[in-house]
């Protein structure tokens, strides 16, 4: 039975790591979340079996009643995770995937915590290696699990976005870390139920840092911030497999640990910055720069209907796209105005800047949502050297990511920052509600510049009447 | 202010500066403006349709003594004489070309505005008379090689016989070589065009026409116009140029370089292979022409046949479209220099448009030379982004020593063999899974289209369910307070499992190709 699992198993980790290669193409993503869903049914059937196959054979009714809780608990579980599938916007997305993390997290706090009581019953403890395979899987699991609450509040906007700065935060979040280490070598030199001491002080410790952590990283950070919870929870997976043994979990964690690394990296990049200095959080707080009153010129201010009237007349149309648009959901009308002109015989075409939206590929999960076909919606690399050529830019909801200040001015908090260069179009039209600066609080020199106009108002609404316009 | 409007001196001239409808828009920006009588005859512009605009039709001297002449030619020596000092006078001037004319406006004090030197910006795009005359040229020159082709653009299939399109080569892509191949194109030619600048390929095939390319190296322009080649380019150019030629049935050229005379492009000995009947349109002929048989304002048909035009008035051709055209740039002109609309001219040195246009500008004394401005750079160069501004600190910070590096590796693979060691054997085929694994997805993920990363942190997040295993394992240990964390654990990861899968297939199922 146990050989059965095994190869089970082995099965089960090839079909993830098919899925992730699957998901590398648009043309293969969905065999990829199907093999997925494979490996995943057949890892719970094995899993379940080899359940069957130890409580027939013991036959106890702790084992029947363990099986009656999988059953009822797997089956809530399942209800709530498709309902929460079937009901969430695409505007939704980062709330629901940090708050995903988050009950990844506190399995692993709860597993690595079976784990340890399964020993202390015994009355003895394990050997070194075990208690901080326990010790370290508990602590993972917890940091995720606050850190993604505190994320999943952020993105929902029920807390505030802007980073938490206290006084010495670097120092609170090392002196958690070595208080860790200190309990761990006292949980692992103490046997029994003392354990529980260091064991729940540190865990105590480790969720103060986990919601600490992210309440330091500021709302724009958040793509980094949610695939940097990506990987804890697989690290956090692959810990509960260290403890109890199992290669499967060791796998998979693994591999989603890696995956939300290299997210994050590529997030970073997309940023300029360090994956530290985004840890580190606080961004744009401690920026005495922004404060800087500079003259830049006077804006102009544009009509809908003269914005529809420049569309109609553009032969080249290059829409990029914000964080703003999906506030204002705006994704439906600007889908609607992409197909219009698009008749028209307008080249229409998207440019997404990486770290666009509150997540990895959030503009392109709306853009999709909204039937954008989706070789139209182009990645920042391809799109800026097309832009000189291109007649229209319409910058909706976006603004650190089209600011010119990133190549400019050295001085800049966003200097060196890649950014769609949006400003040797012809002419640039800029959807906003205000002239207020965006997240990174920098001033954006593109709102002044002489091809620049400025459409205040909400997004829908401006699109909406824009498509009315277009007739 | 007073702005005059003469009637042109040059012999066969048909344009006039404004035409009823801008005069009017000159007039609502303040200016009091007149028009010397018969000015706008050839265009189509009456007097009466100037008086029924409400502008005042009057005799020359009148005009010449306005504040500011508008005309459309380059004003002869006698009509400097006639400005008064202090005056204005805005029209073509070709002041690179034409050294001589720059002296005598400031000889005569006064202030100078070429139209013909507006700078190549997007800004200035509306106010650009070779834009929009060229445009109207480009169009004339294919009415022109129409008019002279014995036969059909078209091609048809018809009982008497099959008929083949024409074959039209357009050399140089500017505005009047796209706007021929437009004109080409829609009489039913198959037209084929070529532009030293590379970059212009999409704009030509854009019109319908194809674009022929030369095997070398070329150059990204930077300041919107094509420049000079070398010597190797030229060679390969100038096969190119003869087999395209001798292929087709109308050649039209628009090859300048600013300040330089036309490149010549088309040999006797390419003329001469040609076709008896093809026609060839040099739009270049006023500045010495592409094709060497050209004779400049002269048709020409060479021994072997073939009709050379070296019309240098195909947008006069067309006087009335082009007098409005050159009569609107020319009000967008104004709109610049009135920033009050109170009918005051104020030049603004520090735009570069203004600056670019002024060739002399008068003062107390008399008039200074202004020409040649300061250069001004396009922003249309692709490459020419500005180079990322350096990140100070980043290019401080040295380059670490390779060898401290080394180091570290190395004493990390002994700390970490030395742990292995110590650990018990147990641990570690399962470190081996999860190194391995790790290096797995480092590849793995590395690939992932941007556009899909919403959907693989959903997958992920699902696969990362996968903990529910664990849970469910110990569900079944005889205690209590297992039990009960473990269902928590299995609720939670499961709620993972299935809502991560569906909402992935959700995404993915949006995501259509369009």
């Amino acid at each position: 039975m146990v050989s059965f699992v095994t190869g089970a198993y082995i099965l089960a980790a090839l079909l993830f790591i098919l899925a992730l290669a699957g998901l590398s193409k648009h043309e293969t993503a969905r065999r990829g979340n199907q093999f997925g869903m494979a490996g995943m049914g057949l890892a719970l059937v094995a899993t379940l079996l080899l359940v069957l196959d130890r409580v027939t054979e013991y036959d106890s009714t702790a084992g029947w009643v363990g099986v009656g809780i999988i059953l009822v608990a797997g089956t809530v579980g399942a209800v709530i995770g498709i309902r929460l599938a079937r009901g969430v916007e695409m505007t939704g997305m980062p709330e629901l995937i940090a708050m995903m993390h988050s009950f990844v997290g506190l399995a692993a706090v709860l597993v690595g915590y079976n784990t340890w009581i399964e020993t202390a019953r015994l009355g003895h403890g394990g050997d070194a290696v075990h208690d901080a395979e326990v010790f370290i899987g508990v602590f993972i699991g917890a940091v995720t699990f606050t850190g993604s609450v505190v994320a999943n509040l952020k993105l929902s906007a029920k807390m505030k976005s802007a980073p938490l700065t206290l006084p010495g935060r670097h120092l609170l979040n090392l002196a958690i870390l070595i208080g860790s280490v200190v309990l761990l070598v006292w949980f692992a030199n103490v046997d029994g139920w003392v354990a529980l001491a260091p064991l729940a002080i540190m865990t105590v410790l480790a969720l103060v840092l986990g919601f600490h952590l992210v309440a330091a990283i500021g709302g724009g950070d958040m793509p980094v911030v949610v695939s940097m919870l990506n990987s804890y929870s697989g690290w956090a997976a692959a810990a509960a497999g260290f403890m109890l043994g199992n290669d499967l979990l060791i796998i998979t964690g693994a591999l989603v640990g890696s995956s939300g690394a290299i997210l994050s990296y590529i997030m970073c990049r997309a940023m300029n910055r360090s994956f530290v200095s985004v840890i580190a959080g606080g961004f744009g707080s401690d920026g005495t720069v922004s404060g800087e009153a500079r003259d830049y010129g006077e804006h102009r201010e544009i009509q809908a209907a003269e914005v529809a009237e420049l569309l109609a007349g553009a032969s080249s149309v290059v829409i990029t796209p914000g964080y703003g648009m999906a506030v204002a959901q705006a994704q439906y009308p600007v889908a609607e105005m992409t197909k219009r002109l698009r008749e028209k015989g307008v080249d229409v075409r998207f440019g997404i800047h990486p770290v666009a939206g509150r997540l990895p590929g959030h503009m392109n999960v709306l853009l999709a949502e909204a039937k954008v076909p989706y070789d139209i919606v182009l990645e920042m690399d391809e799109i800026n050297d097309d832009l000189p050529d291109t007649d229209v830019v319409l910058v909706i909801g976006a603004n650190d990511t089209v600011n010119p200040a990133a190549l400019e001015e050295p001085g800049s908090p966003i200097a060196g920052m890649p950014v769609l260069e949006v400003w040797n179009a012809r002419d640039v039209i800029v959807f906003k509600r205000s002239m207020a600066t965006g997240y990174a609080g920098v001033q954006n020199p593109l709102f002044f510049k002489d091809n620049t106009q400025m459409l205040f108002g909400d997004a829908k609404d401006k699109v909406n009447e824009i498509v009315a316009a277009l007739g | 202010m007073r702005i005059g409007i003469p009637r042109e001196s040059r012999p066969g001239e048909t344009l006039v500066a404004a035409t009823a409808k801008t005069a009017g828009q000159l007039a609502a920006l303040g200016y009091d403006v007149v028009v010397e009588q018969g000015a706008g005859e050839a265009a189509d512009q009456p007097d009466v349709a100037f008086t029924g605009a409400g502008i005042t039709v009057v005799g020359a001297d009148e005009v010449w003594a306005s504040d500011v002449v508008v005309k459309v030619n380059a004003p002869t020596d006698a009509e400097v004489a006639r400005l008064r000092p202090g005056a204005t006078v805005i029209s073509l001037m070709a002041p690179a070309r034409s050294p001589e004319l720059v002296e005598r406006l400031a000889a005569q004090g006064v202030t100078g505005l070429a139209m013909d030197a507006v700078p190549r910006i997007s800004r200035a795009q509306s106010m650009d008379v070779l834009s929009s005359m060229a445009n109207v040229a480009g169009y004339r020159a294919v009415i022109e090689a129409a008019h002279e082709f014995g036969r059909l653009f078209t091609g048809q299939v018809t009982a008497a016989g099959k008929v083949p399109p024409a074959r039209v080569f357009v050399v140089g892509a500017g505005v009047a070589g796209l706007a021929a191949i437009g004109a080409a194109g829609s009489l039913g030619a198959v037209v084929r065009a070529f532009d030293v600048r590379p970059e212009v390929a999409e704009q030509v095939e854009s019109m319908g026409a194809q674009f022929v390319t030369v095997e070398m190296e070329q150059e990204v322009s930077s300041d919107g116009y094509a420049k000079e080649m070398t010597a190797e380019q030229e060679a390969a150019t100038a096969a190119m140029y003869d087999e395209e030629a001798r292929a087709a049935d109308i050649v039209i050229t628009t090859a300048l370089i600013p300040g330089r005379p036309a490149p010549q492009l088309v040999s006797a000995e390419t003329v001469a292979a040609m076709r008896p009947g093809s026609v060839v349109v040099d739009m270049a002929a006023a500045n010495g022409g592409n094709v060497a048989a050209t004779v400049k304002d002269e048709r020409v048909v060479t021994a072997n046949g073939v009709t050379v035009l070296g019309y240098t008035d195909l947008a006069g051709r067309l006087a009335a479209q082009t007098s409005q055209l050159y009569g609107t740039n020319v009000v967008n002109l104004l709109k610049l220099l009135t920033p009050h609309k109170n009918g005051v001219l104020t030049l603004d040195l520090d735009d570069v448009v203004q600056r670019g246009i002024t060739v002399t500008l008068a003062n107390d004394t008399g008039a200074e030379t202004m020409w040649p401005p300061p250069p001004v750079q396009v922003s249309a160069s692709s490459g020419a982004s500005p180079a990322a501004a350096p990140a100070p600190a980043a290019v401080e910070k040295a380059p670490p020593d390779p060898r401290r590096r080394l180091y570290a590796a190395g004493l990390a693979a002994v700390v970490f063999l030395a742990l292995a060691t110590a650990a018990p054997a147990y641990f570690l085929p399962s470190l081996t899974v999860f190194v391995l694994a790790v290096v797995i997805g480092f590849y793995v993920i590395g690939n992932v289209h941007h556009a899909l990363h919403t959907p693989l942190m959903s997958v992920t997040n699902a696969i990362s369910g996968i903990i529910v295993v664990g849970a469910i394992l110990q569900a079944p240990i005889d205690q209590p307070a297992i039990q009960v964390l473990a269902g928590i654990a299995v609720l939670l990861a499961s709620i993972n499992v299935f809502g991560g899968f569906m909402v992935t297939r959700r995404m993915l199922n949006m995501f259509q190709k369009g």
